[in-house]
C-alpha cells in the first residue's frame, strides 16, 4: 500500500513545488509590466485632463491645475506609481479619470463577461474542429485533403480579421440580412421574451464568433498538424503499430495523447493576442466589451481604466500560461518524475 | 529519393518561388506606384464620387472621388515601408541581445531571457494602441512601436543557436589568438546563426504588415490623406452598404502580401533550417 501512495505523493509534490516557483515568478513578471506600462503611460505626451481643459475653450489653467490635483497627477511620478501598486495590492483600481468617475474595477466586470464568453466559445470551436483536422492531416500528408488544407491554412494567417469581418458583414448582413451586423442586442430587445432575448443575443454574436474561430483556426490546425507529424515518427508508434493495433486505436490512444500536449501550451501563450485581437473585431461589430473599453480609455487618456485593462490582461496571460503548465504536467507523467523536482 | 520526398522538395520549392513571386510583384509595384498610377492619389474627382469600379477608374472611386487603385498603389509603398523598418528595428535589437545572452550567459543571459519573458506576457496590441494613441499616430511612431514589441522571438532563437557556436572550436580558437568578444560574436558567430535570422525577418514583415493595417483600419495608424490599406478599409466601412467595393479590394492586397512573405518564411525554413520546422 505504502509503495504505491509514495510515488504518488511524490509525484503531486513535484507538480505543487512547481506551481509556488511558478507564481513567484509570476508575480515578478507582474511587477515587471505593471512598472513599464505605468512609466511608458504617464511619460507619454497628453494628460487625461485634455478632454475637459485644452479642448475646452471654457477651461483656463487653473481649471486644468484643479484637476491634475483631484486625480494626483501633480505628484512626483514615482510616488503616483508605489501609491497605485499598493491600493492594486487591495484590488483596488482607483476611479476612471474619464468625466463618469465610476471605479475602474466595476467599469470591467461590466464587460469581462462578453469578452471573455467570445473568446472562450471560440477556443472551443477552434479545437473541436482543428484537432480532427489536424489528425487527418497529418495521418493523410500529402493527400489531396491535405494539400486543400494547407492552402486555406496560408489564406487564414495572411487574412486580416477587420477584413474577413467586413466580408462577412458584406455577404451575411447587407447582401442576404441573415445576421445582424453591430450591436449586442435589437432595438426592440426590452419587449422580447427570454427565449427571444436569447436567440436575438446568439444571432448578433455569430458573425463575431465566426471571426474569431476562423482567426485561430488556422494556426491551430497547422500546429496540431505538425504536432501529430512528430509523434508519429516516434519509436513508441512503431512499438504500437508492429503490436498488431489498429490505426484508430495506435492514433487516438497513443499519438494524439502526445500530440496534444504542445497544443495545450500554445492554448496558453494565445491569450495576449486574444486580449489584443478582441479590440479590432468588438470596434468593428460595436460590441460592448472589454476592447471597446480599452480603445476609449485609450482615445480619452484615461489613466486608470488602461493600467487595469492592462494588468488585467498579464494576469489573464500569466494564469494561463500556469493553467498550461499545470495541465502539462499532469498530462504528461515524464514532466511531473523529471522536471518537477528541479 | 523515392516519390513522395521528390513531391515534399518539389512542393518546397514551388511555395519559393510563389513566395518570391509575390513579395518581388509588391515591392516592384510600391516602388513603381508613380508610374503605375493611372491618377494621382490625391486628386478628388468631386464629380465622380463613391462610383463602382469602371473602365475609367479600375476599382472605383471612394467618397471624396480619389481613384481607388491609385491610392491602393500607393498604400503599398506605405506598408512595405512600415513592414521592412519595423522588422529592421526587431531584427536588430534581437540578434544582439540574442547573442549577448547566448555568449556571455550568467547574470547577461538570466536578465536578457526574463525580460522576454516579461515582453511576451504583455498583451503587446493592447500596448501598441495606448503608446501609439499617446504619442500622435505616425509612421515613424508606428515602426519604432512595431519594432520594439516583437524582437522577442528572434533573441530567443538567436541565443539558442550562439549558445552551441559558442562552444565550437573556431570560436575557441578565435578566443584563443585574443580576439575581442564583439569582434568574435558579429564576425564569428552572427553569420553561422543567419538562417533563423533571415526567416524570422521574413515572417516578420507579414506580421508587421498585418499590425499596421489593423492600427490603420482603428484610425490610430497613418493618418489620411496618406493612403494605406488599413485606412482605406476604415473609410470603406463607413460607406460599406452603398460601396462595397472600397471595403474588398485594399483588403485583397494585404492578403496578397502577407501570404506572400508568409510563404517566402515557410518555404526557407524548410529548406535552410530543417530543425525549425515545427
Amino acid at each position: 500500500m505504502a509503495n504505491t501512495i509514495d510515488p504518488l505523493l511524490r509525484r503531486f509534490s513535484g507538480i505543487i513545488l512547481r506551481i509556488l516557483k511558478k507564481t513567484f515568478w509570476m508575480f515578478l513578471v507582474l511587477i515587471g509590466i505593471t512598472l513599464i506600462s505605468f512609466f511608458v503611460i504617464h511619460l507619454a505626451p497628453g494628460s487625461p485632463s485634455d478632454m475637459e481643459t485644452t479642448l475646452n475653450p471654457f477651461a483656463g489653467e487653473t481649471a486644468r491645475r484643479q484637476l491634475e490635483a483631484l486625480y494626483g497627477l501633480d505628484r512626483p511620478l514615482y510616488a503616483q506609481y508605489l501609491d497605485w501598486v499598493v491600493r492594486l495590492l487591495y484590488f483596488d483600481f482607483g476611479n476612471s479619470m474619464s468625466a463618469d468617475a465610476r471605479p475602474v474595477l466595476t467599469k470591467i466586470a461590466e464587460r469581462l463577461p462578453l469578452t471573455i464568453g467570445i473568446n472562450v466559445a471560440s477556443l472551443f470551436l477552434v479545437l473541436i474542429l482543428a484537432i480532427p483536422l489536424g489528425i487527418i492531416t497529418a495521418c493523410k500528408q500529402n493527400s489531396l485533403l491535405d494539400r486543400v488544407v494547407t492552402i486555406l491554412v496560408f489564406l487564414g494567417f495572411a487574412m486580416p480579421s477587420f477584413w474577413f469581418a467586413l466580408l462577412l458583414m458584406l455577404f451575411f448582413g447587407i447582401e442576404h440580412q441573415w445576421f445582424p451586423v453591430s450591436g449586442l442586442t435589437s432595438l426592440n430587445f426590452q419587449e422580447l421574451g427570454f427565449w427571444e432575448k436569447c436567440v436575438d443575443i446568439i444571432r448578433h454574436l455569430t458573425l463575431p464568433l465566426i471571426v474569431y474561430t476562423v482567426g485561430g483556426l488556422a494556426g491551430m490546425s497547422r500546429y496540431m498538424r505538425a504536432c501529430m507529424l512528430e509523434v508519429l515518427r516516434q519509436d513508441y508508434i512503431l512499438t504500437a503499430r508492429s503490436k498488431g493495433l489498429s490505426q484508430i486505436t495506435v492514433i487516438l490512444r497513443h499519438a494524439l495523447r502526445n500530440a496534444l500536449l504542445p497544443v495545450i501550451t500554445l492554448l496558453g501563450l494565445s491569450i495576449p493576442g486574444l486580449i489584443g485581437g478582441s479590440v479590432i473585431i468588438e470596434s468593428i461589430f460595436a460590441l460592448p466589451g472589454l476592447g471597446q473599453l480599452f480603445y476609449t480609455a485609450v482615445m480619452a487618456r484615461d489613466y486608470t481604466t488602461i493600467m487595469g485593462n492592462l494588468v488585467l490582461g498579464a494576469v489573464l496571460t500569466l494564469v494561463g500560461n500556469l493553467l498550461a503548465d499545470i495541465c502539462y504536467g499532469f498530462a504528461d507523467p515524464r514532466i511531473r518524475s523529471t522536471r518537477g523536482c528541479d | 529519393m523515392n516519390a513522395t520526398a521528390l513531391g515534399c522538395f518539389a512542393n518546397r520549392y514551388v511555395m519559393l518561388m510563389l513566395g518570391l513571386a509575390i513579395v518581388l510583384f509588391m515591392s516592384l509595384v510600391a516602388l513603381c506606384a508613380p508610374l503605375l498610377a493611372p491618377y494621382s492619389p490625391a486628386t478628388l474627382h468631386l464629380e465622380h464620387i463613391l462610383e463602382p469600379p469602371s473602365s475609367q477608374f479600375w476599382l472605383g472611386t471612394d467618397r471624396l472621388g480619389r481613384d481607388v487603385f491609385s491610392r491602393m498603389l500607393y498604400g503599398g509603398r506605405v506598408s512595405l515601408w512600415v513592414g521592412f523598418v519595423a522588422v529592421g528595428i526587431s531584427v536588430s535589437i534581437g540578434t544582439v541581445l540574442g547573442l549577448m545572452s547566448g555568449y556571455f550567459q550568467r547574470w547577461v543571459d538570466e536578465v536578457i531571457m526574463r525580460a522576454v519573458d516579461i515582453m511576451l506576457c504583455f498583451p503587446s496590441f493592447f500596448l501598441i494602441l495606448a503608446v501609439i494613441a499617446f504619442l500622435e499616430p505616425d509612421m515613424t511612431n508606428i515602426m519604432i512601436v512595431i519594432g520594439l514589441t516583437s524582437w522577442m522571438g528572434v533573441a530567443r532563437l538567436v541565443r539558442a543557436d550562439t549558445l552551441t557556436l559558442r562552444e565550437r572550436e573556431f570560436v575557441a580558437a578565435a578566443r584563443l589568438v585574443g580576439v575581442r568578444s564583439g569582434h568574435i560574436l558579429f564576425r564569428h558567430i552572427l553569420p553561422n546563426a543567419l538562417a533563423p535570422v533571415l526567416i524570422t525577418a521574413t515572417l516578420g514583415v507579414a506580421g508587421a504588415i498585418l499590425v499596421e493595417s489593423s492600427l490603420s483600419f482603428l484610425g490610430l495608424g497613418v493618418q489620411p490623406p496618406t493612403a494605406s490599406w488599413g485606412n482605406m478599409l476604415m473609410e470603406g466601412k463607413a460607406v460599406i452598404e452603398i460601396a462595397p467595393w472600397l471595403s474588398v479590394y485594399p483588403g485583397l492586397a494585404i492578403l496578397f502580401t502577407v501570404l506572400g512573405y508568409n510563404l517566402l518564411g515557410e518555404s526557407l525554413r524548410d529548406i535552410l533550417d530543417p530543425r525549425l520546422k515545427q
